[in-house]
């Protein structure tokens, strides 16, 4: 009997002891805790985005309140940059320095990230899920520390060149697009996405720059090009100017916007809802305004989410669903990690994500990394405006 | 005046050894207060002195940060050379400014370098301009490294490089300062006609002030961009102005070492605010500038001057 004890208990120590040397810790981590580091623009001109930073802080105490992750709790520190990349770089190093953060994840802003994409890579802390569409984060050969998210710029406008080549294969088509990284990221895409074609498809080029006041004369020009297609490459004011002029010159191409400037509020009400039907363009998440939604189980768990964790937050913001679905991505890493939450293992789990999803995403978008993939979100579905809301259409569609 | 040379002395050496004693982040930070108070101390030549408003310096801050980046960038320059030719074309580019703005007074000339403070950014973006600055991107810069195989760690050696820069931009100022020019400077704030009276170039003297003040500001900059490793024009926005001439007034106006105070307010007060709540960060400043407007009135350097004339009192 007594032996038969003594095995018993060797056999549960041989079980437990690989189990406790297998748990392995970074700065940041420990049995009781996690702490992730994020800045967000929560004062200055971009601080309409501080809603995201808001949702990822009340979804993790919601993870806290069911008891964590793998039983540890999270800490979430987040601290205003007012989208000032200086700014950004002295709270980076606070969070990794001082705060001593396993990693930072979702900092928001093209330029901010760039301010701080050597510093980490550098340190090897992982800048993980950065909120930002730029292409350059899926760089995994010379920046393996950091990730992106969302679909970028070039993979959305493979996505249309597809389609203009699945639905009008003798397409001519003429671009604005707004002379900056964000632009010719976009531009980038299109030729990309229509290979040897895109010299004789594309017939007109026109760019603007920020501080144009309007781009009418650039849609004129491109008028007079006798293209069919539009693929209107612009920010919300320039996609509101240029959706009107074309309308009201007569010009009627089949209209691609790019995702930037999808909102109904800020760029087809003052556009013109009338003279906004028929444009094309993409979403990945589910819209809070859109009705189609108005039932479904995952945004109904979002809404009482919001109600219980964030309640100060808008029921119509779709920044407020992003937050939800990256900070659900989030989420499932750090499942993965285990016990192991080491820096190297946090990317390790981040690239090997293989068709994961959460129902906020639209149906049919999943998750998939690799080591050399670091792309989360390829896919999005198609959708036109109607004159009234956005519909959805066509398969999910996977930029490659 | 013996007492002086030694608290100052003692300054110096508690500036050598402060880095020794905190983290590398925290090095980081002084090292941006004393960035900060070059640029204080520029302003403060220009408006505590001259009594010309300045809403633009960040403008003056901001070329000299992208001088530094681009010769550094395209050139190759050594980090070292940078931080004099950026003051350089600071100093001339403040002089020529300052000759328009010489028939602008109080209210009009500081609309006048807000809308330079304005438009800088957007300059900074233009698109012929984007072979060198990089456009909304900006350009990354690598840090310097300790020479001649130093041990010292990257921060740290960019803090000794800084601190030694700030002395000598100080020694520069207070021996502008305290002589004919810095007499003339504020004969000209006080009584602009009674110093045309006594001889002074008044229109010389002010375009002049602006150059120099403008240099300071360069220079600032400069070491600003080899600290942040990073320039964008989203850097450098119009609030960076305001934020400067809240230092100077927080500081003390007219005070040389009241840019240091101002630097130190600049530098920390924000996060300070951010710790305090993080729903009205800029309230709670609001707050803290109101309490030392109220309870300093002629700023930090202001009431420690005041503070030590009654100890001797009594």
């Amino acid at each position: 009997m007594k032996t038969k004890l003594v095995c018993i208990g060797a056999m549960l120590a041989a079980f437990a002891f690989p189990a406790a040397a297998q748990k392995k810790y970074d700065p940041g981590a420990s049995d009781t805790e996690i702490k992730i580091g994020n800045t967000n623009p929560y004062s200055g001109p971009a601080s309409a985005y501080g809603t995201i930073g808001k949702t990822i802080d009340a979804y993790f105490r919601m993870v806290n309140d069911q008891g964590g992750i793998n039983g540890r709790k999270l800490t979430f520190i987040s601290y205003d940059d007012g989208y000032s990349p200086p700014r950004t770089v002295e709270m980076a190093r606070k969070l990794v320095e001082q705060d001593q953060v396993l990693f930072l994840f979702q900092t928001l802003g093209t330029p901010s990230n760039t301010a701080i994409h050597k510093y980490m890579n550098l340190r090897k802390v992982p800048q993980l899920h950065v909120a930002t569409g730029a292409t350059k984060w899926n760089d995994p050969k010379n920046f393996p520390w950091t990730m992106g998210w969302q679909p970028n710029y070039q993979t959305e406008a493979q996505i249309y060149a597809r389609h203009i080549l699945k639905t009008r294969p003798d397409a001519k088509i003429a671009v604005l697009y707004q002379n900056d990284d964000y632009g010719k990221d976009y531009l980038k895409g299109l030729k990309d996405g229509l290979g040897d074609k895109a010299r004789s498809m594309i017939v007109a080029e026109a760019s603007y720059e920020v501080s144009d006041p309007t781009v009418d004369s650039q849609i004129v020009q491109l008028q007079s090009s006798g293209a069919n297609v539009f693929f209107n490459i612009t920010t919300p004011k320039f996609a509101a100017q240029a959706i009107r002029k074309a309308y009201d010159i007569g010009w009627k191409p089949v209209h691609y916007l790019n995702n930037v400037s999808i909102s109904v509020g800020s760029v087809l009400t003052p556009a013109g809802l009338d003279k906004s039907a028929g444009v094309i363009s993409t979403a990945y998440y589910k819209d809070p305004t859109d009705a189609h939604w108005a039932n479904d189980p995952a945004m109904k768990q979002w809404q009482a989410f919001m109600k219980k964790y964030y309640p100060e937050g808008s029921l119509i913001n779709a920044f407020s669903v992003y937050g939800y679905t990256v900070a659900a991505t989030l989420h499932e890493v750090l499942r993965m990690c285990g016990d192991n939450l080491t820096r190297e293992n946090v990317m390790r789990q981040a690239a090997s994500m293989k068709g994961w999803r959460v129902d906020t995403l639209l149906p049919g978008i999943t998750i998939t990394t690799s080591q050399d993939d670091f792309a989360p979100i390829q896919s999005v579905q198609l959708q036109r405006f109607n004159g009234k809301q956005w519909e959805l259409f066509g398969e999910v569609i996977s930029g490659n | 005046m013996r007492g002086r040379i030694l608290f100052l002395g003692v300054l110096i050496v508690v500036a050598c050894a402060l880095p020794f004693l905190v983290s590398s982040y925290r090095t980081f930070q002084l090292t941006l207060v004393l960035v900060y108070a070059i640029a204080l101390l520029g302003l403060n030549i220009l408006t505590g002195y001259n009594g010309q408003i300045s809403l633009g310096h960040g403008a003056f801050y901001a070329l000299g940060a992208y001088c530094a980046a681009i010769l550094i960038d395209k050139a190759g320059a050594p980090y070292w050379a940078v931080v004099p030719a950026a003051g350089g074309v600071c100093l001339v580019a403040g002089f020529l400014f300052g000759l328009p703005a010489l028939r602008l007074e109080g209210l009009y000339l500081a609309l006048a370098t807000f809308a330079l403070g304005v438009a800088m950014p957007q300059l900074l973006k233009y698109h012929h301009l984007e072979k060198w600055t990089g456009g909304v991107q900006g350009i990354v810069i690598a840090k310097p490294e300790a020479p001649f195989g130093i041990p010292l760690e990257a921060d740290r050696w960019l803090y000794f490089f800084t601190l030694a820069v700030t002395l000598i931009m100080f020694v520069l100022g207070w021996n502008l300062l305290r002589g004919r020019i810095g007499r003339a400077l504020v004969a000209i704030r006080d009584q602009h006609t009674a110093s045309e009276a006594m001889g002074i170039h008044n229109a010389l003297y002010k375009s002049l002030a602006f150059g120099v003040s403008a240099m300071f500001t360069g220079v600032a900059g400069a070491l600003g961009a080899l600290a942040v490793q990073f320039v964008a024009p989203d850097s450098f926005g119009v609030f960076l102005s305001i934020v400067f001439l809240v230092g100077i007034v927080v500081g003390g106006l007219a005070s040389i070492s009241g840019a240091l105070y101002g630097a130190l307010f600049i530098q920390f007060i924000p996060n300070i605010a951010d710790e305090i709540s993080k729903a009205a960060p800029w309230a709670i400043f609001g707050v803290f500038m109101i309490g030392f407007v109220y309870l300093m009135p002629t700023g930090v350097a202001g009431a420690i001057r005041l503070l030590l004339t009654r100890r001797r009192a009594q």
